[in-house]
């Protein structure tokens, strides 16, 4: 797998954007819908409003220095106890290198210009839950460091080696554990190992009639066992739930032994759930090497939908009647202004010319005819699941909730087109980062009451501290509600900024990131709605769940991991 | 906390460099076109981005709807058993009393009679147009809050017209019940923006709930800049009024609640060469009731209208954001656990925040404050009773100045002006108070020598009140460098923990009288010290505090501008002492005091007039209950 992935970007190497010898943009590769499009509109849209220019373009190197990468330190003995095991290992450069980072933007600025100060020393890849057993066996043996490696796409520096670790630090790379072991028909349950990755789970259940329905936005690359570490939400929580709604067994191992239920029940009354140690345990506990999760009957029939709304507060609100009248379709998510627009940057060349009169009737209509300022428009994208009649009364439902709020139905098509856009839109990033643009996106959940106020504030915070830190170009700072719920809504922001004139962007990128989680804190706004805390998002635990809370969590480490084997030091 | 408020207080040493802005006299064009045209002239003000316009009734529908009213409405109507359709009407009454109507029209006739009125009045009208300029940004940016100081009924119809002059967005304005007892008067203010409080109102939960919603959604929506005085009322003596804090909470919880980004502070301080209320400020003062506003008593005052009241200097501060001042202050939003729209006390926190802001917004005001050389001039003529030779006059105000200068004073000095002109046009500004005879400058009705009625000492009393009222302005400038001096005195020694000690209890004891930021004692004396090391009055060692030779007569001249205090408040303390009575009120302890007082002045065993002043008595007393040498008891 890791050959057919970028090593110094996201996703695989043959999908990318470029500029072609036209100067358009184009997606490269066949894997997307967009693959293979050019992207008229997306050169301007990156001139207008990031100030970047073709001319100005930085290269990343084209391939690891090895010379560069800190020397492999494993103690012998430790390599023939681990030889016995069968279990097969690496310690080439390249493979220590490619598990060493997650995708937050510094890391991929390591890679594309420096290296890391520490990464694993070696890489093991146990096939089974026993192995995993042996390997923790092994580690604690020859006190040695775990850091668990599922997808690798974690955005919260959590799978960054501690400096400063002087044990021989161990990958272990669940990526071989990737077999559904038995599917419960009757019950609707199937028993995977932890190490499979979404899409490959969602395809095989698929041959079975079956699916799980948790789809984040990583599922091309994430793990069932890192969602179970990071506590992972899905698009279509609405009708699957999230993970810890998914999840009916979790087998861990940790440096205490195994830790598992001992009967698979919808719920129980047991003392606090210890499936919730372990979920957002972030690799801190041990290593998730089998669960047991809730299964569906593939849906019958699936429907986009999309509506336009004349400006973003409209849209919340009816957002938030939606959840209040619980007929949330399997996703809905809300776009601002910016980022509709941002979606109109990528949209392909059309294909003829009575496409384009028809665009252009659309945008006539909702503009001039509705009245509607292109400036203050947003856009909800809806995706409904479900048998097909059911779907299209819903559907009804729905349209008739927006249109009390003032939103327009606006097609299919730009609903697919926008889910089609959160997959390719992470490519994005590398295409930025040739240009001297840097960005991120992060989230946030919070209460209905606070939504448009924390959108506003957290925006504008970014625009503010770009401005007051000297960025020249005013930044695209822009956001979407993601999730609906009862009490709230999951929000999740994208910014970008053009760094060129400043000496050193990743430290100012990073303290307007810092200024921005304060905002959004300020705001009444979690720490990470799913994203996880890894060691990002250390600093602000302790008020995110008082002192006393942080203890809690401290005592069972304590216990569970006495010499701290999972060290990779994330979340407390 | 305590290095935390420290660092966060204004820096007053760094005043004396401060460069300030130029002025530009805006009557000048009234002077020269048509005001008919220019009341009626094309009028687009820039408006706050965010903004969704709408009509005042509007606002007060949303007000009457919104979460915070109608919790309120519920709980009362629980709680008394009343319906809630009744206590919703009663809001509605409330709203409807209290709300604005800001009509352009009303703005219209107000641009044009106050050209008028304001061409007779004043020979010139500066504002600093670099103020105007930040302002017009700030306002586009975030929320605007106006703290103009107070000092005349003039205050908020100049700051209107000042901003429909400069095609600014007008203000809706905080303003007393009072005026509504004005007919007509009332309804124009009314329209042309003014929103009426009630003087009190703690205790009434529906009126506090409307009220703070009026004036929240106005800032919320950006609907206008919001305007009142932090000192709540007009300052009869010039002195700035310690701050109220119940308006400025409530214009600053939008952002505390981040239902806005941001909000502007915007320090405005409005300087009178000659205050239009000066001899009314003295009879009340002493005693004689204030007239209550009323239509005909608004023209009786058109006689003058003949009298000539010379500049007005009105300088806009540099707007202040309340996010700069928050950060690192209040780390987390405590509103973060309770719905926002619950009525919640404030938390200490945020409490003791409110009050520095008040504080440093006030001190702003105060450092923008332009003094005219008749400032300078009644304060060496108060030292100088009954008169005081041209020539000296002229000699000790030059040297004044230059102390003032050095004290971070703001002048407005006309280029090249000579000395001799400069004071010669300010006798002549003020011949109601001084008049020049035979080369001497005597103080009116001080000179008559026979028969001290009590009649004559209320008239003496009369005029170095209002002389007073200028000379207080430089005491808002002096007060820590001359408290020093004070203490200096007091304690006849060099020791610097001595001096310190005597020094803050000064402090503590005219923290009602005059502007202290909270809770920075050592750092005014500091200031005080430093700044009379600057100007040659005193050297500083680590231990020892020594005045200079040729810093005695500067020294003994800052002391006494603030003896009428020290010797009021002794006075007062040994009219306490002699009281037999284990409680009296309020009213009795002025009576009193004004007798015991007018007995002393009789007899000629006391010259300290100003101890008749009503503000001094009520300021002693309240600082006895601060000091707890008294007790307050609710009757």
């Amino acid at each position: 797998r890791q050959e057919i992935l970028k090593w110094n970007g996201w996703g695989y190497n043959d999908s990318k954007f470029i500029f072609n010898k036209k100067g358009q943009a184009e997606f490269t590769g066949k894997r997307y819908r967009l693959s293979g499009m050019v992207l008229p509109i997306l050169k301007e849209w990156m001139e207008k409003t990031l100030g970047a220019s073709l001319e100005h373009k930085i290269t990343s190197r084209t391939s690891l220095n090895i010379s560069d990468v800190p020397p492999s330190i494993v103690n012998e003995e430790f390599l023939q106890d681990l030889r016995a095991t069968k279990i097969s290992y690496s310690r080439e450069a390249e493979d220590r290198v490619f598990r060493a980072h997650g995708h937050c933007l510094h890391e991929i600025l390591v890679l594309r210009e420096g290296m890391f100060k520490r990464i694993p020393d070696i890489v093991v890849w146990p096939d089974c839950h026993d192995d995993v057993v042996k390997i923790v066996e092994l580690a604690s043996k020859h006190n040695l460091c775990i850091i668990p490696f599922g997808g690798g796409t974690s955005v919260s520096s959590a799978l960054e080696c501690p400096a400063d670790e002087r044990r021989t630090i161990v990958s272990l790379d669940t990526s071989q554990m990737n077999r559904i072991l038995w599917i419960d028909e009757r019950n609707l349950t199937a028993h995977i190992e932890a190490g499979i990755i979404g899409q490959d789970l969602e395809r095989q259940l698929g041959e079975s009639g079956y699916c799980t329905g948790h789809e984040p936005d990583s599922m091309e690359f994430s793990s069932l066992g890192g969602w179970v570490a990071t506590r992972a939400s899905g698009m279509k929580k609405n009708i699957y739930g999230n993970i810890e709604d998914l999840v009916v067994h979790i087998k861990m191992v940790t440096p205490r032994g195994v830790i598992e239920k001992g009967c698979q029940v919808p719920r129980m009354s047991t003392g606090p759930d210890i499936h919730h140690f372990i979920m957002g345990s972030e690799g801190t506990l041990g290593v998730v090497t089998e669960v047991t999760i809730k299964i569906r009957p593939t849906p019958e029939y699936q429907k986009y939908g999309s509506v336009v709304f004349p400006n973003f507060e409209r849209g919340v609100a009816c957002l938030r009647e939606i959840a209040k009248q619980r007929c949330a379709p399997a996703s809905i998510r809300l776009v601002d202004n910016a980022q509709f627009q941002f979606g109109h940057a990528l949209k392909p060349q059309v294909a003829s010319i009575f496409t384009s009169f028809l665009d252009g009737l659309k945008k006539f209509y909702i503009t001039k005819f509705k009245g509607f300022d292109p400036n203050e428009l947003c856009v909800a994208t809806l995706l409904f699941e479900g048998d097909r009649e059911k779907v299209l009364q819903h559907e009804k439902q729905v349209y008739d909730i927006a249109a009390k709020f003032g939103g327009l139905a606006a097609g299919e098509d730009n609903g697919q087109r926008g889910y089609m856009l959160t997959f390719v839109i992470a490519y994005l990033r590398d295409l930025g980062l040739d240009y001297y643009v840097i960005g991120e996106s992060f989230e946030t959940s919070v209460p209905w009451d606070r939504v448009i106020d924390l959108c506003r504030n957290v925006k504008e915070r970014i625009v503010r501290e770009c401005k007051e830190k000297g960025v020249q170009f005013a930044p695209f700072s822009t956001c979407r509600v993601t999730q609906t719920y009862d009490a709230g809504a999951c929000v999740y922001f994208y910014f970008a900024f053009n760094y060129r004139g400043i000496s050193d962007p990743i430290h100012v990128y990073e303290q307007i990131e810092t200024a921005a989680r304060e905002e959004i804190l300020a705001n009444g706004g979690s720490l990470s709605h799913h994203h996880g805390v890894g060691k990002l998002r250390k600093q602000w635990m302790k008020e995110s769940i008082s002192d006393v809370g942080l203890g809690m969590l401290k005592s069972v480490k304590a216990y569970v991991d006495p010499n701290n084997i999972f060290g990779n030091r994330n979340l407390l | 906390m305590y290095n935390q408020r420290r660092d966060w207080a204004p820096d007053l040493k760094e005043l004396t460099s401060k460069k300030r802005d130029e002025f530009e006299d805006i009557l000048e064009e009234r002077r020269q076109s048509s005001d008919l045209r220019y009341a009626m002239k094309c009028y687009t003000p820039v408006i706050y981005k965010g903004l969704s316009a709408c009509k005042p009734s509007a606002i007060k529908n949303s007000v009457l709807q919104s979460e915070q009213v109608q919790y309120v409405i519920k709980q009362l109507s629980k709680e008394m058993g009343e319906s809630a359709d009744i206590i919703q009407e009663e809001a509605t009454e409330i709203l409807d009393e209290m709300g604005h109507n800001l009509h352009i029209g009303a703005i219209r006739f107000f641009a044009f009679s106050l050209s008028k009125i304001f061409k007779r009045l004043f020979q010139r009208v500066c504002v600093n147009e670099e103020g105007i300029q930040k302002l017009q940004q700030a306002i586009q940016e975030h929320p605007v809050v106006l703290l103009p100081s107070h000092r005349s009924y003039i205050d908020f119809l100049m700051l209107s017209y000042l901003l429909y002059t400069y095609d600014l967005a007008l203000p809706v304005i905080a303003a007393g019940m009072d005026f509504l007892g004005m007919k007509i008067v009332g309804e124009l203010l009314r329209r042309s923006g003014a929103f009426f409080m009630r003087r009190s109102f703690g205790g009434n939960r529906l009126y506090w709930a409307v009220f703070a919603e009026y004036v929240k959604t106005m800032l919320r929506n950006g609907y206008a800049p919001i305007e009142f005085f932090l000192e709540g009322t007009r300052s009869r003596t010039s002195k700035t009024l310690t701050p109220k804090f119940g308006l400025l909470s409530i214009v600053m919880e939008p952002f505390f609640k981040r239902e806005v980004f941001d909000t502007y502070l915007v320090p405005i301080s409005i300087s009178y060469e000659r205050i239009l209320e000066e001899s009314l400020y003295a009879y009340e003062l002493l005693g004689v009731p204030k007239p209550k506003e009323s239509t005909s008593g608004l023209l009786k005052a058109r006689k003058i209208l003949s009298d000539n009241f010379g500049s007005i200097h009105v300088y806009f501060g540099q707007p202040v954001s309340l996010r700069t001042l928050a950060s690192g202050r209040i780390n987390r939003c405590p509103y973060n656990l309770v719905p926002r729209h619950l009525p919640q006390r404030l938390s200490e926190d945020i409490q003791e925040f409110v009050t520095d802001v008040a504080y440093k917004m006030e001190l702003l005001q105060i450092e923008n404050m332009v003094l005219s050389p008749w400032v300078l001039i009644a304060s060496v003529l108060l030292q100088n009773l009954p008169a005081i030779d041209f020539d000296v006059l002229v000699e000790k105000t030059l040297w004044l100045k230059g102390i003032t200068q050095v004290f971070g004073g703001f002048f407005e000095w006309p280029d090249n002006l000579c000395a001799n002109k400069a004071v010669t046009s300010s006798l002549a500004l003020h011949t109601n108070i001084v008049s020049l005879v035979n080369g001497q400058v005597v103080l009116n009705d001080m000179g008559i020598e026979d028969g001290a009625t009590e009649e004559l000492i209320f008239k003496q009393a009369l005029s170095i009140l209002m002389c007073g009222a200028y000379r207080n302005q430089l005491l808002n400038v002096f007060v820590r460098p001359s408290l020093v001096a004070v203490a200096l005195q007091m304690t006849q020694s060099f020791r610097k923990e001595e001096i310190y000690n005597c020094f803050n209890f000064l402090r503590n004891m005219f923290s009602d009288e005059f502007i202290f930021f909270p809770g920075i004692a050592l750092k005014d004396f500091e200031e005080g010290c430093f700044l009379l090391t600057k100007c040659d009055v005193i050297q500083v060692t680590p231990q020892e505090i020594l005045v200079t030779e040729k810093g005695n007569s500067a020294a003994s001249f800052l002391a006494a501008m603030f003896r009428p205090f020290m010797e009021g408040y002794q006075i007062i303390c040994r009219y306490l002492s002699k009281e037999t009575k284990e409680t009296f009120t309020e009213k009795q302890f002025i009576l009193g005091i004004r007798n015991f007082a007018f007995q002393l002045l009789e007899t000629g065993s006391t010259q300290c007039y100003e101890v008749l002043s009503s503000d001094l008595q009520k300021n002693a007393l309240a600082a006895f209950v601060r000091l707890n040498v008294m007790k307050k008891m609710k009757m």
